[in-house]
C-alpha cells in the first residue's frame, strides 16, 4: 500500500494524479478461504480488516452483492455517540468511540471523524428523568455525558428554539462532547484498502444464495452468483438482509427490516455547528462539512426491502425541525433517500456465535449501527477467531431472547439510536 | 404512503388510517403455558422477515377499527391481496414462483 | 442599465412593461415575464456564481431547473432570505434583490479563487488522503476552515414569516409537464371524460415550445397551440392546471408529490397568501411527460461564463427576445443546436462558427447554417477557452490533427445531445432500459401504473410525441373508466432530431489530459477526477460519483450525470449499462422544508389535548407539563410561590384537609358483554371472576413477555360490565392491546370494547374532608363507609348529572374520583371546589399527585418501570391471580432470566441526611471507593421531598432489593457520595388506615 502523506499528494499534484494506486484490488474469488465475511459495508469490511491486522488471518474474503459501503454505511446520518444507559451498551459503545478517536491515522484514511458533541433534547419531565438517569449512569461508568439548562443548549446550538411557548419546550439536554459524526463513505473505503493491502480479498457484485453445511452441520462454505467459495467460517454482516442470509442456514432470527429515510438540504455556509438529536419529536439534524443538513427520519411502520419510504415519514421530520429550527423553512430538500434497518426485540444487536457451527452473525443494529463500527467490526473479528465472543459483545446473544435477559436500550429510554 | 383495501369496509384507503400490527398467522397457543422457552421464543420473537411476500396484519385503526390480514411483496410494497381474520392463508405459491 | 442585448423583434414579453431589479447592489431594468437571468443577460451579464470547491467564475449554463452554475440569493426582506435560488426559474418582479454567493469580497475579486491554484493538491478525494496530522488538527483547524469555504448561501437567520399550505387530490389521470406531449396527454384523456390535473414546473405551459422557433401543432405556431390548449384546458370542469408546479417525487401506489410556488413571483405577495403549496396526489394513472434535457460538451476550460447550452440561448432569444451575446459560436455534436445558430443569426448576432465534433454533419438545419453564411467546421473539436471573468477566445482544431484555430468571441454555445428525464419513471421503482445506439436511458419495465410520452420516453420528432401523448392520454382515461366517445385528433411538424449526439469527454478532455474540463460545474467534477477515481479503484458509478462527488450538488447532475458516467465506462472498458446507473432520487428539483412541512407548525405541530377543567386550572395560576399530547397542571402557585413550596403546600393541605385533582387525562376503556370477566382475566394478572359488582381493582397488565405494560383500577358496574382506567399516555395503547387479542386471538368471546377517555371528565377529591366536600352534590348513592367503602364504585347523580363514583385513593387517603360526562366537568369542578374551600381544600396538579403516591410507594408505569419491570420486581406479586392458568403474559414471566437472583426490586431509600432530595436517575451502588466504571447495583425511580413526612424520599430499584432491606448503599454524584438507607416502600401510614378514614 502507497502511504498517504503530504509528500505523496505534492508529488501526485505533479503528475497530475495519475499515479495513485487503485485503494482496493477486484480480485477474481479464489476456491476457498478461512474466512468469508458476507456483507462490505463498515461492519463486514472492518470485521475483515481487523482480522487480518489483530488476528493474522489473512485469507479472508468480503462477498458484497452490490457495491462496498452501498448499504446501511452509505445511507445513515452518521451519528457518532456512547452515551448509553446499559452497563453492556455504554461498553460496546464506548469501545467503539475509543476506536473512533485514532481511526483515520490506523488506517491512513481520513474518516473525518469529528467530535463536534451530540445533543440529545429532553422535552417533557419524563425526558429529562431518562437523560439524567443515562447522565448518572454514563458518568459512573466512565462515559461522557452531561446535563445542559435549555439555556446553556441554546449557546451550544445557536439555531436552537428554546422559547417557553414551543408546543414541545426544550427542557434541558444531555450532551456528549466527543461524540459526533465521520465521514460514512470513508469508513468502507478506509477499511476496505486497509484490508486488501493486508491481504483480504475484497469481491463485490457477488451475491451470496446458499449457505454450505457438512454432514456435522458444520459450515463448509457458501454459494454464491460467481460460483461456491470454500470457508470453514463465515461471518454474516448484512444488516437489513441478515434475516434472509440466516434462513439459508437454517438458523431464525429474532429480526424485522424496515425502510428508514433521511434527506439532506441544499448546502449552505456553517449554520449548526453540532448534532442534535430530538427523540420526542423525531428530529435528527446536523451539517456536513459540505455544507447540507443532514436530517434523519423515522422508519415506516411496516417492513419492507424497497429502500423507499413514504413522504409523510420526511414531512413529519421537517415539521419537528422546523418547530426546533424556524428559521430553517426556507431551506430546501435537496435529496432524500432510504435504507433497510434490521430491527430485533430489544433495539440491540445480535453479536454472536450462532447455533450452527462456524457461523457468526453480526446484525440487529436497527438505525444505531454506524456509530458502533469500529468496535462491532472489532469484537467481531476476535469472535470469528477465536470462537468465542470479546467479553464486550458476550451480552448480545441470540439466546437471550429465550433467556428473557434483554438489553433493552429502547425501552428504558424511549430513545433512538 | 401506501394504499390499502380494507375487506371489512371494501374499499381502499390511504395508510395513515392504518396501523401496521406485525406478521401474520402466528397464533398464541391455547397451552402457551406449556410452551419451552424454545418455543415461547419462536412464537414470542422470531419473525420470518421475508423479502417478497409477506404475510402480515393491519388494523384500519382510523376506519372499522378491525384487524385484517394482508400479503404485501416487501421489495415492491405492492399488496396482492387483504383477507378478514379468520380466513386461511391464501395460496399464493404461483405469484411467489412467478417472481 | 439599458437592456442593450434585448432585441425588440425578438421573444414574446412587452417592452413596455419594465422591471426594475438589483444584483449586488447594482441596479438594472429587465421586463415583465422574464426570469432573473433572462433579465440579467438582457442586460449583458454572464457571471453569476462562483463555483464549489475552486471558486471558479461561472455565468448562466442553462434556462430551467438544470441550472448548477447560476445561483443566487434573493432577499425579499430581513427574514426572507432564500439562499440557492436559480437564476434561471426565478420568475423578475419589481424590486427584486439578488446578491450573488460563495465570493468574498465580491463576485469579480473572490480571494476564495486562490484554491483554483492548488487544484492539483484538490483533485477527487483529496482529503481522504490529507489533514490527517497531527490528529487533533481536523477538529480545530482543517475541518472549520472547509466548513467555512464549502457550503454555497447563507441560510436564513430568522424565523421565516411566510406561511405554506397543503392538499391532496385524487384524479383519473395525472400529467406531469405541460409541453407538447403533456398538453397532447391531457386533452385527450380530457376529452374521453376522466379528471385530469396536469403539472408544469414553468409559469406557461409549452415545455421546449418556447424555444422550438419552427414547431407547428394543428395548423399553428407551436407556442400558440399550447396556450390556447392551455386556456381550452382551464375552462374544463375536469381539468386542473398547475403552473410553477414542479412533481418532484413519485411514491408507492400512484402517490406523487408535487410543489407549487404560489408568490415568489410576485412584487407584493398578499400576507395572507402561502408562499408555496404541497400536492399530494393519488392517480389512477400517471403521465409522464417530462421533456429532455440537454448536455454541455465536457472540453479543456469548458466552464467560463459565457459558455452556455445551445437550447437556452434559443429559449433566452425565442422568448424573452435576448441575444446572448455579441459574437457566438456553437460546439455541438448533434443537430438542435444548429437551429439556435440559425435563430440567432437570423435576429441580427453574429455567428462565426459551428463547431462539430461529427465528420460529416448533413440535413437540412446544416444546409441552412451554411446557407445563412455561418461557418461550420466539421469534424473539429473546441480544444481551449480563454477569458477571467467572461469567455473571450477559443481555440478550436480538426480532430484528426491539423492546425489550431482560434475564434474571438463573447458566448460558446454547446450541446452533446439530450437526456431523456426519466428521474419520476425511476422513482416510480420502473426499470431503466439503455439505447445503445443513442447513448441514453430510456424507461423500460413499469411498476407502477404509468406511461411516458414524448421526449422523456426517447421520442423526438413532434409529430410522432403528438401521436403518442393523444394515444396515452386516451389509454389512460380509458383504463380508469371514462367512457366518452371523443376522440381528439391532431397534427404536428417539426423539423429536429434530438436522439443524437454523444456522451463522455469530447477531444482534448481525453484520458492523459490534465485540462480542466468540467463534467459537474457545480462541484468543480472533472472528466480527470473521474478517470481519477477510476484509477483508484472505484469501479461501481455509485464510487465514482461519491468519491468525486458528481451529480451531488443542487442540480443532482441533470447535465452531468451521463458524461460522468460514460467516462467511466471508457476508462473501465465496459459497457454504459455494465458500470450502472446512480438512482434517481426524489426531489426531482429541491422542495422548502416549509412547504413539506405545510401547517405544521407552532400550535398546530401536533394536537395539544385539554381537559374541560384547563380553563379553571389556567385562571388559578397553574403551572402545566406537557404529558403526551396532554398539558396537564403541574402545580398551582400562590402568592409568588416557587414550585417547591407550591408542592409542599398542596402535599400538606391535600393530607390535612382534602386536595382536588384533575384527573381527566386518564385513559377509560368500557368491557362488556357476556364473556366481559373471562377477557378481563386474559388481559390482566388479576382474577375478575369473583370480583363483586360495586368493587374495584388495581389492575396490572402485562405483555407476552411478562413485562408490566399498563396499570390501572378497574370497576365492576355489572356482571357484565367494567369500567376499565389507564395510564394516561397509555390509553390507545392498551385499547389496541385489547383489540388486537379480541379479535385475532380470542375472537369467540363476547366482548364489545369502547374508549370512553374523552366522554368522562374525572374530578378526585381527596383527604380526610373529602367525603364532606362531596357530599352535598352526592344524589341517589350512600357514600357512607359502610356502604361505600375503599374501592368499591357506584352510579347515580352528582350535581344532578349521571355519574359514576369511584371510592378510591391514589394518596393513601379517604378519596373519591367522580366521573361526570365531559361537558359537565367545569361545572362540577366548580362546584367541587367551592365546597372545598369551606374545609380549606387546596387544588393539586400532577407533581403532588407524584409526592402523595410516592409516600405511599404507588408506581408510576414509566417512571418506576421501563419495560423490562416485572410485576415481582416492582413487588406486585400479590396482583397475580395464583389460580390462574393463563393471561397475557403468564408464559413470558416463567424465563429463566425473569425468575432469576439478582433482578433489580423496587424498594424506598431514605437519605442519611433526610433534607437532601436524591436526584431521579442516580445510580446506586454498594462501594462508593471501587474506580469507574462502577458496578451499579440500581437507580432512583422517584425522589421528593417529603413535607408529610419531614424528610426525603425515593423509590429505587435495586438488585435483590427486598432482601436489602435496613442496609446503607451510595449514591455517587459529581460533588460528593450520599449515603441511603433501604427501607420500605411506604413512608407514610405504613398500615393504610387513612383509606378508611
Amino acid at each position: 500500500m502507497r502511504k498517504y502523506s503530504v509528500f505523496a499528494i505534492a508529488r501526485e499534484a505533479l503528475r497530475g494524479n495519475t499515479g495513485w494506486p487503485e485503494q482496493w484490488g477486484s480480485p477474481e474469488p479464489k476456491k476457498s478461504y478461512d474466512v468469508i465475511i458476507i456483507g462490505g459495508g463498515g461492519h463486514g469490511l472492518g470485521a475483515a480488516y481487523y482480522l487480518a491486522k489483530e488476528h493474522g488471518i489473512t485469507n479472508v474474503a468480503v462477498l458484497e452483492k452490490g457495491w462496498l459501503g452501498g448499504g446501511n454505511t452509505g445511507r445513515n446520518t452518521t451519528i457518532i455517540r456512547s452515551n448509553y444507559l446499559y452497563d453492556e451498551s455504554a461498553g460496546l459503545y464506548n469501545h467503539a468511540l475509543r476506536l473512533w478517536g485514532g481511526l483515520s491515522q490506523d488506517l491512513n484514511y481520513n474518516v473525518m471523524y469529528s467530535a463536534r458533541g451530540v445533543m440529545m433534547l429532553a422535552h417533557n419531565v419524563h425526558d429529562v428523568q431518562v437523560f439524567k438517569r443515562h447522565i448518572h449512569a454514563n458518568r459512573l461508568n466512565g462515559v461522557e455525558n452531561e446535563w445542559l439548562t435549555p439555556e446553556q443548549a441554546k449557546e451550544y446550538c445557536p439555531p436552537l428554539n428554546i422559547s417557553k411557548d414551543a408546543r414541545y419546550p426544550v427542557m434541558g439536554a444531555a450532551l456528549q462532547r466527543r461524540g459526533g459524526t465521520a465521514r460514512h463513505d470513508a469508513v468502507a473505503w478506509g477499511y476496505a484498502r486497509g484490508a486488501s493491502d493486508r491481504g483480504v480479498d475484497i469481491i463485490q457484485n457477488c451475491e451470496v444464495t446458499g449457505i454450505r453445511r457438512g454432514r456435522d452441520g458444520a459450515v463448509t462454505g457458501v454459494e454464491t452468483t460467481r460460483g461456491p467459495i470454500n470457508a470453514s467460517k463465515v461471518g454474516v454482516s448484512a444488516a437489513g438482509h441478515s434475516s434472509v442470509l440466516m434462513q439459508m442456514a437454517d438458523v431464525q432470527v429474532p429480526l424485522e427490516s424496515f425502510p428508514l429515510q433521511a434527506l439532506v438540504s441544499e448546502p449552505v455556509k456553517p449554520v449548526f455547528p453540532c448534532v442534535v438529536m430530538s427523540n420526542t419529536v423525531h428530529a435528527y439534524i446536523s451539517q456536513s462539512d459540505k455544507g447540507e443538513l443532514v436530517i434523519g427520519a423515522g422508519t415506516d411502520q411496516y417492513t419492507s426491502y424497497s429502500q423507499t419510504g413514504s413522504l409523510a415519514i420526511l414531512q413529519h421530520t421537517l415539521d419537528a425541525i422546523c418547530e426546533l429550527y424556524p428559521m430553517f423553512t426556507r431551506m430546501k430538500m435537496m435529496r432524500s433517500w432510504g435504507g433497510v434497518v434490521d430491527v430485533t426485540p430489544d433495539r440491540s444487536p445480535i453479536l454472536a456465535k450462532t447455533p450452527v457451527k462456524g457461523l457468526y452473525v453480526n446484525c440487529g443494529w436497527g438505525t444505531g449501527g454506524f456509530k458502533a463500527t469500529p468496535g462491532s467490526a472489532h469484537v467481531f473479528a476476535h469472535t470469528i477467531a477465536r470462537d468465542e465472543p470479546h467479553p464486550i459483545n458476550a451480552p448480545y446473544t441470540l439466546e437471550r431472547f429465550r433467556t428473557g435477559r434483554l438489553i433493552d436500550e429502547a425501552a428504558a429510554a424511549a430513545v433512538a439510536h | 404512503m401506501l394504499l390499502i383495501h380494507c375487506p371489512y369496509c371494501e374499499e381502499e384507503r390511504p395508510e395513515p388510517e392504518f396501523r401496521h400490527a406485525g406478521e401474520a398467522h402466528i397464533a398464541r397457543a391455547e397451552n402457551i403455558t406449556e410452551l419451552s422457552d424454545e418455543e415461547f421464543e419462536r412464537h414470542f420473537f422470531i419473525r420470518s422477515n421475508p423479502k417478497g411476500i409477506a404475510f402480515e396484519r393491519w388494523r384500519h385503526m382510523h376506519g372499522c377499527a378491525r384487524f385484517f390480514n394482508a400479503a404485501r411483496d416487501t421489495l415492491s410494497d405492492k399488496f396482492l391481496v387483504t383477507y378478514k381474520i379468520g380466513t386461511p392463508k391464501p395460496d399464493l405459491s404461483g405469484e411467489i414462483r412467478r417472481k | 442599465m439599458t437592456q442593450a442585448f434585448r432585441i425588440p423583434s425578438a421573444g414574446r414579453l412587452d417592452t413596455g412593461r419594465t422591471l426594475d431589479f438589483t444584483f449586488d447592489g447594482k441596479s438594472f431594468t429587465g421586463l415583465e415575464g422574464d426570469t432573473l437571468a433572462s433579465a440579467l443577460l438582457a442586460n449583458g451579464v454572464h457571471l453569476t456564481g462562483r463555483s464549489f470547491k475552486y471558486h471558479r467564475p461561472r455565468g448562466i449554463l442553462s434556462a430551467g431547473a438544470e441550472e448548477p452554475n447560476a445561483l443566487v440569493g434573493i432577499h425579499r426582506d430581513e427574514a426572507r432570505r432564500t439562499p440557492n435560488v436559480r437564476t434561471t426559474i426565478q420568475e423578475l418582479y419589481a424590486g427584486l434583490t439578488a446578491v450573488s454567493q460563495n465570493r468574498w469580497p465580491s463576485l469579480s475579486f473572490d480571494v476564495g479563487a486562490i484554491s483554483n491554484l492548488g487544484a492539483p493538491f484538490f483533485s477527487a478525494g483529496f482529503y481522504y488522503k490529507t489533514f490527517m496530522w497531527p490528529r487533533a488538527a481536523w477538529e480545530r483547524l482543517y475541518e472549520p476552515v472547509i466548513r467555512r469555504t464549502a457550503g454555497l448561501g447563507v441560510a436564513p437567520d430568522k424565523p421565516d414569516p411566510d406561511h405554506y399550505s397543503n392538499r391532496f387530490a385524487h384524479c383519473d389521470v395525472l400529467v406531469i409537464g405541460g409541453g407538447a406531449a403533456g398538453l397532447a396527454a391531457a386533452l385527450a384523456a380530457a376529452e374521453k371524460g376522466a379528471s385530469v390535473i396536469i403539472a408544469d414546473e414553468q409559469a406557461a405551459l409549452g415545455g421546449s415550445l418556447r424555444f422550438e422557433s419552427g414547431a407547428e401543432i394543428d395548423g399553428r405556431p407551436g407556442w400558440e397551440w399550447a396556450q390556447e390548449t392551455k386556456t381550452a384546458l382551464r375552462a374544463r370542469d375536469n381539468v386542473r392546471v398547475l403552473t410553477r408546479t414542479t412533481g418532484f417525487g413519485y411514491y408507492a401506489h400512484n402517490m406523487l408529490g408535487l410543489v407549487e410556488r404560489l408568490t415568489d413571483h410576485l412584487a407584493e405577495p398578499s400576507p395572507e397568501a402561502p408562499r408555496e403549496r404541497l400536492w399530494q396526489v393519488r392517480a389512477k394513472r400517471v403521465v409522464l411527460a417530462t421533456g429532455a434535457i440537454e448536455r454541455h460538451m465536457v472540453f479543456p476550460d469548458n466552464d467560463r461564463p459565457g459558455v452556455m447550452l445551445a437550447s437556452a440561448a434559443r429559449t433566452y432569444l425565442n422568448h424573452y427576445g435576448v441575444a446572448v451575446g455579441r459574437k457566438v459560436s456553437v460546439y455541438t455534436a448533434e443537430d438542435s443546436a444548429y437551429a439556435a445558430a440559425i435563430d440567432l443569426k437570423k435576429s441580427g448576432t453574429d455567428v462565426l462558427a459551428i463547431v462539430d465534433l461529427r465528420t460529416d454533419p448533413e440535413g437540412a438545419l446544416v444546409e441552412q447554417a451554411r446557407s445563412l453564411g455561418i461557418d461550420v467546421f466539421a469534424g473539429h473539436a473546441v480544444t481551449g477557452t480563454e477569458g477571467r471573468l467572461r469567455v473571450r477566445r477559443v481555440s478550436i482544431s480538426p480532430v484528426s490533427g491539423g492546425p489550431r484555430r482560434e475564434l474571438e468571441i463573447d458566448t460558446l454555445l454547446t450541446s452533446s445531445g439530450w437526456t431523456p428525464a426519466v428521474h419520476l419513471f425511476s422513482q416510480s421503482r420502473g426499470k431503466l432500459a439503455f439505447d445503445e445506439e443513442n447513448q441514453r436511458f430510456l424507461p423500460g419495465e413499469y411498476v407502477q401504473d404509468a406511461v411516458s410520452v414524448g421526449a422523456c420516453n426517447g421520442t423526438s420528432d413532434l409529430a410522432e410525441t403528438v401521436a403518442e401523448s393523444l394515444r396515452a392520454g386516451e389509454t389512460a382515461a380509458k383504463e380508469t373508466g371514462a367512457k366518452k366517445r371523443k376522440t381528439v385528433k391532431f397534427e404536428a411538424q417539426a423539423s429536429e432530431d434530438w436522439s443524437s449526439g454523444m456522451a463522455g469527454a469530447a477531444p482534448g478532455a481525453k484520458s492523459g489530459s490534465k485540462a480542466m474540463a468540467f463534467v459537474d460545474f457545480q462541484h468543480d467534477v472533472t472528466a480527470k477526477d473521474i478517470r481519477q477515481a477510476v484509477r483508484e479503484g472505484m469501479r461501481s458509478i455509485e464510487h465514482v460519483k461519491r468519491f468525486t462527488t458528481t451529480g451531488m450538488a443542487t442540480d443532482q447532475g441533470k447535465t452531468s450525470n451521463i458524461h460522468g458516467l460514460a467516462i467511466a465506462s471508457e476508462m473501465l472498458g465496459k459497457p454504459i449499462p455494465q458500470v450502472g446507473l446512480t438512482t434517481f432520487r426524489s426531489p426531482y428539483t429541491p422542495v422548502t422544508f416549509g412547504a413539506l412541512v405545510g401547517h405544521g407548525r407552532g400550535k398546530l405541530f401536533e394536537p395539544t389535548r385539554r381537559t374541560p377543567i384547563h380553563s379553571w386550572a389556567e385562571a388559578h395560576g397553574a403551572a402545566f407539563e406537557p404529558v403526551g399530547q396532554w398539558e396537564r397542571a403541574w402545580y398551582f402557585p400562590q402568592n409568588g410561590e416557587d414550585m417547591h413550596a407550591a408542592v409542599a403546600r398542596e402535599c400538606h393541605t391535600t393530607r390535612q384537609a382534602a386536595g382536588i385533582f384533575d384527573a381527566t387525562t386518564l385513559g377509560k376503556i368500557e368491557v362488556v358483554g357476556p364473556d366481559a370477566a373471562r377477557f378481563m382475566e386474559l388481559m390482566y394478572t388479576n382474577p375478575w371472576q369473583k370480583l363483586a359488582v360495586g368493587r374495584c381493582r388495581y389492575g396490572v397488565m402485562l405483555r407476552e413477555d411478562g413485562f408490566i405494560y399498563d396499570d390501572g383500577v378497574v370497576g365492576r358496574l355489572a356482571e357484565d360490565r367494567f369500567h376499565v382506567t389507564t395510564t394516561t399516555g397509555g390509553a390507545p395503547r392498551v385499547l389496541n392491546h385489547m383489540e388486537d387479542y379480541l379479535q385475532t386471538e380470542f375472537p369467540e368471546l363476547k366482548v364489545w370494547l369502547t374508549s370512553t377517555s374523552e366522554q368522562w371528565a374525572v374530578i378526585a377529591v381527596q383527604g380526610p374532608k373529602s367525603r364532606d366536600i362531596i357530599a352535598p352534590f352526592v344524589e341517589d348513592i350512600d357514600i357512607s363507609d359502610e356502604a361505600m367503602p375503599h374501592m368499591s364504585v357506584r352510579e347515580g347523580r352528582v350535581c344532578g348529572v349521571p355519574a359514576r363514583l369511584f371510592r378510591l385513593s391514589f394518596t393513601g387517603e379517604r378519596g373519591f374520583e367522580i366521573n361526570v360526562p365531559a361537558d359537565y366537568g367545569l361545572s362540577v369542578w366548580e362546584a367541587v371546589w367551592a365546597e372545598g374551600q369551606k374545609y380549606g381544600a387546596c387544588a393539586y396538579g400532577t407533581e403532588t399527585m407524584h409526592v402523595l403516591r410516592a409516600e405511599k410507594g404507588l408506581i408510576i408505569i414509566g417512571q418506576e418501570t421501563d419495560g423490562t419491570v416485572t410485576p415481582d420486581d416492582a413487588g406486585l406479586n400479590w396482583a397475580i391471580g395464583k389460580k390462574k392458568t393463563d393471561f397475557v403474559g403468564i408464559r413470558g414471566l416463567q424465563r429463566p432470566d425473569l425468575v432469576a437472583k439478582g433482578r433489580k426490586q423496587l424498594v424506598g431509600l431514605k437519605t442519611t441526611d433526610p433534607k437532601t432530595v436524591l436526584e431521579e436517575g442516580a445510580q446506586v451502588v454498594a462501594d462508593p471507593d471501587q474506580p469507574v466504571p462502577m458496578k451499579m447495583i440500581g437507580h432512583v425511580t422517584s425522589s421528593y421531598w417529603s413535607e408529610n413526612c419531614g424528610h426525603s424520599i425515593a423509590l429505587a430499584l435495586i438488585e435483590d432489593g427486598r432482601e436489602r432491606m435496613g442496609e446503607k448503599l451510595f449514591v455517587p454524584m459529581p460533588d460528593g457520595v450520599i449515603e441511603v438507607e433501604v427501607t420500605s416502600t411506604v413512608f407514610f401510614d405504613p398500615d393504610g388506615e387513612r383509606t378508611n378514614g
